[in-house]
Formats: C-alpha cells, sequence, structure tokens
C-alpha cells in the first residue's frame, strides 16, 4: 500500500513524514524519527507511557493522548511535543528536575509519559490539589508502584512555578 | 497492526461517498480509542476493517449547539473532555457531563468522542443512561440524506446499531429539559477511574409546588442495552419527594434491571448496586432540580 506523506511539527521541528496507514504516531516518531523517550506499554491506551501533546490546526491548546492509538495519518497538520521538547537551553523543564529531586523515578520506564501528562494538567490547572493530580494522572501506570513520590513531584514542580 | 486503506474526507458529503464508492468492509475512524485497540488485537467482536474512512477533518461533526426552543445539538465527533468542559453542558445536562466525565482517563476522554460511545453500543458506555434520561435522537446521514431514529431504538444490542451500510451517525439531539430539572449519573467500578461500569444509573427529576412532575431513570450494564425504568419512573411521577418513595422506586429500579453475571459481578449484586445507586441518584436529583 502506497504510503502517505504527512506534515506534522514535532517538538517545534517542522517535519514531512512518509507513513503507512497502519502505524501510530507513538511508532512514527520512535522509529522515523528516533525519539525513543516515549515508551510503548501496553499498545492500547490503558498504560499511558507513549503519552504526548497533541496540537490539531483547530484547538488553541494541545491535549494529552496516549500515542500508540493515534494512526499515524491522523496526524497530519498537528503540533506534537515529547518528553525530548521539554529542555529549554540545555536545562530540564522544572518537571523534569522536581522528579529527580523527589525520587519520582525508580525503573522509569513510566516516567516520561507521566512527566507529559504532568504538563499536560499544569498547563490546563496550574495549582492543582493532590486530588487533581491523581485524577489526571489516573491514564499513567506506574508498575514500581511509586506513585507517592509522583504525585509529590508535580506538586512541588507546581509551587516552584508559583 | 492490521493493513488497511486510509481516507481523510474533508467533508460529511466526502465521507459518506466514500462508504458508497468503497463498499463493504469500511469502518469510520474517529477518536480511535475503541476501533483501534480492537484492529490492534484482531478481535472477532469486529470483522476487521479493510479499509476506515477517518472523520477528523469533517467539520459537520463537530460542535456544541443550545437554543431554548430546540434543545442540544452535539457534533458526532464531540470528545468526551468536550461535554465534560462545556458550561452549557454542566448547567442543562448535569447527568450528561457526569457521564462523559468518568470514561476512561484525560487522555481517553481527549480523544474518544460521543459518537464512538454511541455507535460502539456498549452496555456499559458511560454516557448512554444520560442520553437516554435525556430521550435523545440520533440524527443519521447517509447517500439518501437524514433520518432520525430515538437513541432506544438505535441501539439493538451489544456492539449493534440500527446504522446501515454507509450510513453515519452524524449528531444526537436533547431536547430541552423543563425548568427545575435536577439530573446526575454515577456509576460503579471497582477502581474510580480507568475502568467499566459494573452498573451506572442516570436520575433526571423535575420538581414543581414540591411534587415530582417528571422523572426518568435509565439503567447501564444492566441489560444488553442501556435501558429505561418505566415502572419506576411512573411510580414517582405526581408524588411528594421524599426518602420512603424514593426507598420504594430505588426497589422497583432492581426489579427492572435485567442484568447477567460476569466477571464484572453477577446478577444479584448488579441489582442490588441498582437498588443502592438509584435511591442515591434520586436524591441527588431531586438537590440538583431545587438549585442547590
Amino acid at each position: 500500500m502506497a504510503r502517505q506523506i504527512i506534515n506534522i511539527t514535532v517538538n517545534g521541528e517542522p517535519r514531512e513524514l512518509a507513513v503507512e496507514p497502519h502505524w501510530t504516531l507513538l511508532e512514527t516518531v520512535r522509529e522515523q524519527l528516533g525519539l525513543t523517550g516515549s515508551k510503548e506499554g501496553c499498545g492500547t491506551g490503558d498504560c499511558g507511557a507513549c503519552s504526548m501533546i497533541l496540537r490539531e490546526p483547530h484547538d488553541e491548546r494541545g491535549r494529552l493522548v496516549t500515542s500508540c492509538l493515534v494512526l499515524a495519518p491522523e496526524a497530519d497538520g498537528c503540533e506534537v511535543t515529547t518528553i525530548e521538547g521539554l529542555m529549554r537551553n540545555g536545562d530540564l523543564h522544572p518537571l523534569q528536575q522536581a522528579f529527580i529531586d523527589s525520587g519520582g523515578v525508580q525503573c522509569g520506564f513510566c516516567t516520561p509519559g507521566m512527566i507529559i501528562a504532568a504538563k499536560a494538567l499544569l498547563d490546563g490547572n496550574p495549582r492543582p490539589t493532590l486530588d487533581d493530580i491523581r485524577l489526571g494522572l489516573a491514564g499513567n501506570l506506574c508498575r514500581c508502584t511509586g506513585y507517592t513520590k509522583i504525585y509529590e513531584a508535580v506538586l512541588a514542580a507546581a509551587e516552584r512555578a508559583g | 497492526m492490521r493493513r488497511f486503506e486510509y481516507f481523510a474526507p474533508q467533508s460529511l458529503a466526502e465521507a459518506i461517498a466514500l462508504f458508497g464508492e468503497k463498499g463493504e468492509g469500511g469502518r469510520a475512524l474517529a477518536g480511535g480509542t475503541d476501533l483501534v485497540p480492537q484492529i490492534k488485537e484482531g478481535t472477532d467482536k469486529i470483522p476487521m476493517p479493510s479499509y476506515l474512512v477517518s472523520l477528523r477533518h469533517v467539520p459537520e461533526l463537530r460542535g456544541i449547539e443550545f437554543s431554548e426552543s430546540d434543545g442540544l445539538r452535539i457534533g458526532a465527533a464531540v470528545t468526551m473532555a468536550e461535554l465534560d468542559e462545556s458550561p452549557l453542558v454542566r448547567e442543562r445536562y448535569r447527568a450528561l457531563a457526569d457521564g462523559a466525565g468518568v470514561v476512561g482517563s484525560t487522555q481517553t476522554m481527549n480523544m474518544a468522542t460521543i459518537g464512538g460511545n454511541v455507535c460502539n453500543a456498549a452496555p456499559s458506555a458511560d454516557t448512554a443512561p444520560a442520553l437516554l434520561a435525556h430521550e435523545t435522537v440520533a440524527v443519521i446521514a447517509g447517500p439518501d440524506g437524514e433520518r432520525e431514529l430515538p437513541l432506544s431504538e438505535f441501539w439493538r444490542g451489544p456492539n449493534a446499531t440500527a446504522l446501515q451500510p454507509g450510513e453515519l451517525l452524524r449528531a444526537l439531539r436533547l431536547p430541552p429539559p423543563p425548568p427545575n430539572t435536577g439530573g446526575v449519573y454515577v456509576r460503579q467500578t471497582p477502581r474510580k477511574q480507568m475502568d467499566i461500569a459494573v452498573i451506572g444509573v442516570a436520575v433526571l427529576l423535575t420538581l414543581e409546588d414540591d411534587r415530582i412532575r417528571r422523572a426518568r431513570v435509565a439503567l447501564g450494564a444492566v441489560a444488553p442495552t442501556a435501558i429505561r425504568a418505566p415502572e419506576t419512573e411512573a411510580m414517582l411521577e405526581g408524588q411528594p419527594p421524599g426518602e420512603s418513595l424514593f426507598a420504594k422506586a430505588a426497589q422497583a429500579a432492581a426489579a427492572e434491571a435485567r442484568p447477567i453475571s460476569d466477571q464484572r459481578g453477577s446478577a444479584e449484586f448488579r441489582r442490588h448496586l441498582v437498588r443502592i445507586t438509584t435511591e442515591r441518584c434520586l436524591h441527588e436529583a431531586a438537590r440538583r432540580a431545587r438549585g442547590a
């Protein structure tokens, strides 16, 4: 089957890619662009390890999605933010730093999705309560079960941005 | 993932024409939260599609509109998050906002659409009881134009709808609720988030001179489709709201449920949950109808 050309902006950089319709956005970003921060856990939208922020042309703001369920051609014309797009001028994003400071990382597999989900949460709600955070991250599983320190990291990042 | 052809029409007419040209074996793709996992897993729940028609760029399927005379019109591609965040839906169709607000995770709610939730036709769909309670009508587009069908006739069983090949769900129409109506949807799940309803209950109560002028009670996950509970509604209408009436009505709702036993709960447990949940929903709907 013929590949289709899609235009997407990934972490601020415009890209033109030839994709198969049955590839997912996650596969395209990891394998065509080599951005392997986003992980595939379940592949069925349950674990959140593949979370990315996707902004459609008609939307004002980006929305958190599970990129394992987005077909690559569906992202045509969209802006995508992955974990690789959070650093600024060589400095870690405040959320990344807070995860390190709070020890919100164990094996690390869920961390990129967790941080992207936390960013989407703080973009819409800069001063979340603990319950807001638990709800906002409900779609991101940590099988090391280190949730407490993850929530503490998000709270700390919100306070620091304060 | 299995291979398929992919089309991204720019209008509703183009989408309908595509289904006509390509014939059998196609599926409409909206949020993809149900369809993409089904294709990946190759389940036997649905036949594997040979082509997908993406609804992402079809403007006719977007938007939430309200007028006092016609009520609410929701485009089929409106997401759960859009419904949950809409002040209009929260104010006038609170039970629907309650239902849309518990579907999966933030990610799911950002992707999943109301049209997908309706067309997937799961008996446990979290928007289904509220849509039934609001007497929602499906607006269906096809090669010969549009037709309308109440959702009670649209759903034919688990994963089965009245949509004919080549037809698309275009929008949902919800009549305006009378003044002093309170609505609520509550589901029961082992986990708070990321779970499927063991049972769900939606209640709408319209109060007038401290009597129940109109009652709507709808149940999810206790029959092959979401269902209304007409005997319970009749028992409530015309009566003054109160504890003993609500307890009696909740028992009637449990009797109207026709649950099966499966891994999420036994039939007996589901009846028990329907009784308790209906009673709580009646109190909450009355509270909301009084503007509390």
